[in-house]
């Protein structure tokens, strides 16, 4: 009885839900604020011009028609000339690019290489990382011409940077243990590099190395539009010419080899580990 | 364990007869497929302007220095674009993805016949476009503009939100759901009390680095016309005004620069 006299006279208390995420009041508002603020002055400056916009939707149509019934036939010379191009280009690009980032990744980690060899190497990778393949596919077509060729070196750069930081990354987190354990028995570098590291970095060198070549294979789509050859060049021609039709068939071809090569990646990688 | 012998002795071996015949198998047909492809791509290759092309290197070097620094004032309007459309791009990809991604997590799927596979094509059809791709159609159908460019980024980030927030999703921790549930709570409210608290701070950092991302494909999308500083790098290289160009790629450089350092601490705070 008494304890329900007490609940009684207690003021009732409701559960008040805490915040999610920024826990100062003061900081949420400022960032809601700032972040309104800067949404009203970044809407106000993208002009619109509507009426194009309107015009376009019958194209946009067109597209969807050609997406959803593609065409093959018609462009299938071009088609496959792009892909022959592009695939052959990726699995160059890749070899390449895998060997000479293997070295770059072993002198770009700490516990494997002396200082300098380190920051040089380290200097690298940020030099290749900073810049879009887009970029140096601008600046090596100048040099090298238009083509494939031009493509395969861009994508060899590319590797190397994302091979290359991932790579160190991984020899620097190695199990220490196994690493001591070949030193004691009195053995060198190369004796080192070869039976306490490469075991340990293999599996996941190969899924890298497959996940680059996913990769290497979607961005020689896209430099072709800068003239670095492959089906790029081809799906960039067939939007110049209003040949949505084509341009859907190019698109599904490339959604259907990625999907391929990540599904059966995901399966070499279970198989690898 | 494979044993083999020497001088009669057994000694130990890393791999079977086998193992080895097949690796070596692997390693020739890898090097076979190596130097297909390169017979296949260098067919066409002008080998005349491969070997001039170190001479066209310092050509080309020798012009671009130095950078015109004074075109930096041209430049700070398509920055600007450059940020909003990549900032406005990446607002629109998370509202078209959180109901992807809510499709596709199979915890949340309302049917996992149906609506589940659909969702993943959206998601591996944005993943496999790149965004220049977007942007070259879109400029196509919506015309030139930063519109095309934000749509494009949109599109393009569904399909990296989507995904790594639907295996967020699916990886929650359930004893919070089953409590929730066990309360009587809606469906809504599930989603509300037990699923969004778990997944938000997966959600930011996610969210940020595409921003991240975005950045650096934004600052490229004008040249097919999206816009931004990329439109200006395509009337540099038309004209041949490679100081100019110089100047776009240092603008670049440091715009990327500092997104990346701004995204990375940002995600060490919320994680």
């Amino acid at each position: 009885m008494t304890s329900a006299a007490n609940t009684a006279s207690l003021p009732r208390r409701h559960w008040k839900r805490p915040p999610l995420l920024i826990k100062s009041p003061l900081l949420r508002w400022i960032i809601y604020g700032g972040a309104l603020v800067y949404l009203v002055l970044a809407v106000g400056t993208v002009e619109v011009n509507w009426s194009r916009v309107y015009e376009g939707l019958e194209r946009g149509w067109r597209f969807i028609q050609g997406f959803l019934v593609p065409d093959f036939t018609s462009r299938w010379r071009d088609i496959s000339v792009g892909l022959v191009e592009s695939l052959t280009m990726t699995v160059t690009s890749t070899v390449v690019g895998i060997l000479i980032s293997v070295p770059i990744g072993i002198g770009a980690a700490r516990n494997l290489a002396p200082a300098w060899i380190y920051l040089v190497c380290r200097a690298i990778i940020a030099v290749s990382r900073s810049f879009q393949e887009v970029i140096i596919a601008i600046l090596l077509v100048a040099m090298f011409g238009f083509g494939p060729f031009a493509g395969f070196l861009t994508l060899s750069f590319a590797t190397i940077g994302f091979l290359s930081k991932l790579l160190a990354e991984d020899i620097e987190d190695i199990d220490e243990t196994q690493a001591e354990a070949i030193r004691a028995t009195g053995a060198g570098w190369w004796q080192l590099v070869n039976y306490a590291i490469q075991p340990q970095v293999m599996p996941r060198l190969i899924g890298l190395s497959l996940y680059r070549l996913d990769i290497n294979f979607r961005e020689s789509a896209v430099i072709g539009i800068v003239g670095a050859g492959g089906i790029g060049a081809t799906l960039n021609t067939s939007i110049d010419r209003y040949e949505y039709d084509s341009a859907g068939a190019i698109m599904l071809i490339i959604i259907g080899i990625v999907m391929v090569s990540e599904y059966s990646s995901s399966h070499i990688r279970k198989w690898v580990q | 364990m494979p044993v083999g012998k020497i001088a009669g002795q057994p000694v130990w071996q890393h791999r079977t007869p086998r193992a080895r015949l097949a690796l070596w198998a692997g390693w020739l047909g890898l090097v076979a497929l190596f130097v297909y492809c390169w017979q296949v791509m260098t067919e066409t290759t002008i080998w005349a302007f491969v070997h001039d092309a170190p001479a066209q290197a310092v050509d080309i070097g020798s012009r671009m220095l130095p950078p015109r620094w004074g075109y930096i004032e041209k430049l700070l309007l398509p920055l600007w674009d450059t940020l909003n459309m990549a900032t406005l791009g990446t607002l629109l990809g998370v509202i078209l993805a959180v109901p992807v991604a809510f499709l596709a997590a199979r915890n949340t799927t309302p049917s996992v016949m149906l609506l589940r596979p659909i969702a993943l094509f959206i998601i591996v059809s944005s993943r496999s476009i790149n965004s220049l791709i977007w942007a070259l159609l879109l400029v196509a159908i919506i015309g030139p503009g930063l519109l095309a460019g934000i749509v494009a980024i949109g599109l393009r980030s569904i399909g990296f939100i989507g995904k790594l927030l639907y295996e967020a999703i699916e990886e929650i921790d359930v004893s919070q759901v089953e409590a929730v549930t066990a309360t009587g709570a809606s469906r809504g409210q599930i989603m509300d009390y037990a699923i969004v608290p778990q997944i938000l701070p997966a959600f930011c950092g996610i969210t940020v680095f595409r921003w991240d991302i975005n950045i650096r494909e934004s600052a490229i999308l004008g040249l097919v016309g999206a816009g931004g500083l990329g439109l200006q790098l395509q009337a540099s290289l038309n004209v041949l005004a490679w100081p100019q160009v110089t100047m776009i790629f240092l603008v670049i450089l440091g715009t990327v620069v500092v997104s990346e350092w701004v995204s990375a601490k940002v995600r060490q705070a919320i994680t």
